[in-house]
């Protein structure tokens, strides 16, 4: 990453949040408020592995909430039909995200654009008609109660509120710093340039399939794991959480929050869940809201809000940057082409070639036809 | 035998209603390369209005679906001049978004009416004929009957007018067309239209024997969408093969292998097509 | 360096390529051309591996590459650039360019996670070659620059930059002079030349005559998807075919 998504994903920021995040059920008014905010992490984290797919990699998932329903029935029909303790059906909820990922993954991943989407579509709809039918695994249209909460340890209990809560707060701080790590790394910037052109990411060597592989079954394995998180603190989940509209629900989120960016994420899904907590009648209607909502920002901001903070930043710090490089604001790239005397020095940072007052793209054109004949720079 | 050919006829009607919707998805994506992921929402609309028109105002069937048809085309052609015409440029999941956000706008709003409830578009005639052992309900051979009229007359349209020939030149070719001084506006806005009269006249052909509810798009999109990959995303009549491969799949499907399933039939489809070839069955390269 | 032979592509009934054989000497730089429709970019598509040849064969350093995945045909050592330059349009000119040197690093998802000494050279060693590509395209000094404040000839640039970081040994240039003015023409077309200087073996598809002229040291026509001349500039100019092919309009300004 550069200096300047540096500067803004600063680890400091990031402290600073995590303060804000511990001390809110100290400030919170009311047991249900920290709910709230405990099941709007768990959602976070659903939505950061929806960035990675579609944010980072470009690709439409749209089955990512059958993959969120997964890891919650993985969770639930382990404790409560087979006895298990939650940690190993938590894990098991991971592994089955990473296996159902792969496949569907190495499917669907051969096709490009619009049939990813379509085909993520139907899969997504054919989870949730198995979650609904399959009354043998399933329950079907019932549902499963009656799910284990996560064991404590020592005196801390998982099925009390605040407990809970910090346990999602340290997934969600996990989810948020493996994102960093993979969003600055080679790894990212891989995934960040199939995101740009298929053809532009396999001209630079880049094996598509097993990128794209991994950045889903990345994503669905957050998304598994959220599944697991929420099955764990709501403790009953039926067939419905594997509707589409949890799927939406989570795009919305992440174009809000900002698509692509580190903190979208966690600002739209957080932004969003309390706006309609404000609004308590809002939420059976909140698609009248959420879709206009959902055209307007495709429309005219469509780099949500982290990724319009980010921009400003980042053109900002370049025109600062820029501006003792370029004494002169002319833009026209035609005065480049009377600039090209020989025998200048090549220009860098430290270039004094400023001098000549011309646009700085004027000089970096003169200094190609000039020194660069004689080859230079490339060991 | 009797039961064999009582299921090709639901597979017929069946497969005549997917054609309809699919038709209009396809030409969409034909002209603008939008995966149309509202067109469900459009067709659970004309369901709506039909229902209006005819149940709670109390005209005839046949005004009804006249009203549904003009009222969807004209919600079709304000979501292409509203949201797709100004995403045109825009990367290709933009506009992807964009027709979910219209989708869960029209479900909501259309909930917020009428609620969640089932209900029911009375038949313009409940007759049932009888033929060699076979169940004839006349609702059914309205909609086989209508579907195939409304292919020709799409058909003659495409084929004989100058305004349907601009809408396949501009299918096959975009430079060319914007070349030969064709009004792109124009044709798009004509394209939803049909589209969304095509889907609002299925709907309306289909709640009779089908309930009205606000989800009631859902499975019909999504299985038009199949049939489309299967007969070519762009494709108009791989949209009526494909429709009728699903029809007579699911129909049978439904009733030799198990009536709970019959809905993942479809995808199952899909799924194993899109394995073996990534761009569809009868594709002409055009992704 | 790269030997082709009777190389073939046809979509449907249309041949796009028909059997095509020349041969891109070391250290040369070649360049393609043809009126519009002639293959060029098919040809293209073929060498870089974006399309699988019906027939014929592609032999780079002696090994056929005939049909292998872009990618893998990346590794082998041949870049190439596109008609539309690519580029993170959100992020720095040097931020871009860091990617272009991943196919020789090694770095896995545990790496990157745990962020491993691998991955902390390998993360160096793309960013020297990001910074060192910049610095042989002339670009140091707008390195911070925003993609989107850079002109279509920095973009052009760029591209190049982008293309050489995977250090490779033939690169294939789709129209790299496109939408640039003849000022600026003059100073890729050095580019190029430092290119070659450098034993980068350099291949283009161009439609700006005078500097196809003035640049190539072999030029194969094509036309209708046959190769109807391969030569000098000068053999190829005086070629009856070219001039029919062409009209003689263009070769006439040539």
């Amino acid at each position: 990453m550069s200096r300047l998504t540096h500067m803004f994903n600063h680890p400091a920021t990031l402290v600073v949040l995590l303060g804000l995040a511990a001390v809110f059920p100290f400030v919170a008014a009311n047991e249900y408020q920290v709910y709230v905010m405990a099941l709007a992490f768990v959602w976070a984290i659903a939505v950061y592995g929806l960035n990675i797919i579609t944010g980072y990699c470009g690709q439409l998932n749209l089955a990512h909430g059958g993959f969120f329903a997964i890891g919650a029935y993985a969770v639930a029909i382990l404790t409560a039909d087979h006895g298990w303790n939650f940690w190993p059906a938590f894990a098991v909820a991971g592994l089955a995200g990473a296996v159902f990922g792969l496949v569907v993954g190495a499917v669907s991943l051969r096709l490009k654009e619009h049939y990813f989407a379509i085909f993520t579509l139907c899969v997504g709809f054919i989870i949730y008609m198995l979650l609904d039918k399959w009354d043998a695994l399933t329950h079907g249209p019932l549902g499963i109660i009656s799910i284990s909460p996560p064991d404590g340890f020592g005196f801390v209990d998982f099925t009390e509120t605040r407990p809970f809560y910090y346990l999602v707060l340290f997934f969600l701080a996990l989810a948020v710093f493996f994102t960093r790590r993979l969003s600055a790394s080679l790894l990212g910037r891989t995934f960040r340039a199939i995101r740009i052109s298929d053809d532009l990411a396999q001209s630079l060597g880049i094996n598509l399939m097993r990128n794209k592989i991994l950045a889903f079954v990345i994503s669905t394995v957050y998304a598994a794991l959220a599944g697991g998180l929420y099955a764990g603190v709501v403790r009953f989940i039926g067939p419905d959480l594997g509707n589409f509209m949890h799927t939406f629900d989570m795009i919305a989120y992440l174009l809000v929050g900002g698509i692509g960016t580190l903190m979208g994420p966690l600002l739209g899904t957080l932004l969003i869940t309390w706006l309609t907590q404000a609004v308590q009648s809002l939420e059976e209607y909140r698609m009248i809201v959420f879709g206009p909502l959902l055209v307007l920002l495709v429309i005219f901001f469509p780099k949500g809000i982290a990724g319009s903070y980010q921009a400003w930043r980042a053109r900002r710090a370049s025109r600062e940057m820029s501006a003792d490089q370029r004494p002169s604001t002319g833009h026209d790239s035609g005065a480049g082409s009377t600039a090209s005397t020989p025998g200048t020095t090549r220009a860098g940072p430290n270039s004094s070639s400023n001098a000549t007052a011309a646009p700085a793209y004027a000089h970096t054109k003169t200094n190609e036809s000039a020194g660069d004949s004689k080859g230079s720079g490339n060991a | 035998m009797e039961a064999l050919l009582q299921q090709l006829l639901n597979g017929l009607t069946l497969g005549s209603i997917y054609g309809l919707v699919a038709l209009g998805l396809t030409l969409v994506y034909g002209i603008l390369h939008v995966p149309n992921f509202a067109h469900g929402a459009l067709y659970m609309v004309g369901a709506y209005v039909a229902y209006y028109v005819a149940g709670e105002l109390g005209a005839s069937y046949w005004l009804a679906m006249i009203a549904a048809a003009v009222i969807v085309a004209g919600l079709a052609v304000a979501c292409e001049r509203l949201v797709f015409h100004p995403l045109r440029n825009a990367p290709p999941i933009h506009d992807k978004i964009a027709a979910i956000g219209l989708l869960l706008f029209f479900e909501a709003v259309v909930q917020m009416y009428w609620g969640a409830d089932f209900r029911r578009l009375e038949a313009p005639s409940n007759t049932i004929f009888h033929f060699a052992g076979l169940t004839l309900p006349a609702q059914r051979m309205l909609i086989i009957v209508a579907a195939f009229s409304l292919m020709g007359g799409l058909h003659l349209y495409l084929k004989k007018t100058l305004a349907g020939s601009t809408i396949i030149a501009m299918a096959q070719n975009r430079e060319g067309a914007f070349l030969v001084g064709i009004n792109a506006n124009r044709v798009a806005m004509m394209t939803f239209a049909i589209s969304g009269a095509l889907a609002a006249v299925a709907s309306t052909l289909f709640a009779p024997i089908n309930l009205v509810y606000p989800a009631m798009g859902h499975l019909v999109l999504l299985k038009a969408f199949v049939i489309i990959i299967l007969g070519g995303m762009g494709s108009i009549p791989g949209a009526i093969v494909g429709g009728l491969i699903i029809g007579f799949a699911e129909a049978l499907g439904g009733f030799y292998i198990s009536g709970d399933y019959k809905d993942v039939i479809a995808f199952a489809l899909l799924v194993a097509i899109l394995s073996i070839k990534p761009t569809g069955l009868f594709s002409q390269g055009v992704r | 360096m790269l030997d082709i032979r009777n190389l073939t592509k046809q979509y449907g009934g249309l041949t796009a390529v028909d059997h095509v054989s020349t041969v891109f000497e070391r250290g040369a730089i070649n360049a393609i051309i043809g009126p519009n429709g002639a293959g060029k970019t098919t040809f293209f598509n073929l060498v870089a591996g974006a399309a699988a040849p019906t027939s014929g064969e592609i032999r780079f350093e002696g090994k056929n590459i005939a049909g292998m995945a872009p990618d893998a045909i990346a590794r082998a050592g041949i870049a190439r650039t596109f008609q539309t330059t690519m580029l993170f349009e959100e992020s720095t000119v040097l931020d871009n360019l860091i990617v272009g040197h991943r196919l020789r690093t090694g770095s896995r998802l545990w790496d990157v996670l745990l962020h491993t000494p691998r991955h902390k050279r390998d993360e160096a060693a793309c960013r020297d070659k990001a910074a060192e590509m910049l610095d042989f395209v002339g670009l140091s000094a707008i390195g911070n620059h925003m993609i989107a404040d850079t002109s279509q000839e920095q973009r052009k640039r760029i591209a190049f930059a982008l293309a050489l970081a995977t250090e490779p040994k033939l690169v294939l240039l789709d129209e790299p002079a496109g939408g640039v003015n003849p000022g600026e023409t003059d100073g890729l077309v050095a580019l190029i030349h430092k290119m070659v200087e450098h034993d980068i073996t350099v291949c283009l598809i161009e439609h700006k005559m005078d500097m196809i002229m003035s640049i190539a040291d072999r030029i194969v026509v094509l036309d209708h998807g046959a190769k109807i001349a391969d030569g000098s500039p000068g053999e190829v100019r005086n070629d009856p075919a070219v001039i029919e092919a062409y009209l003689g309009a263009e070769h006439a300004q040539a």
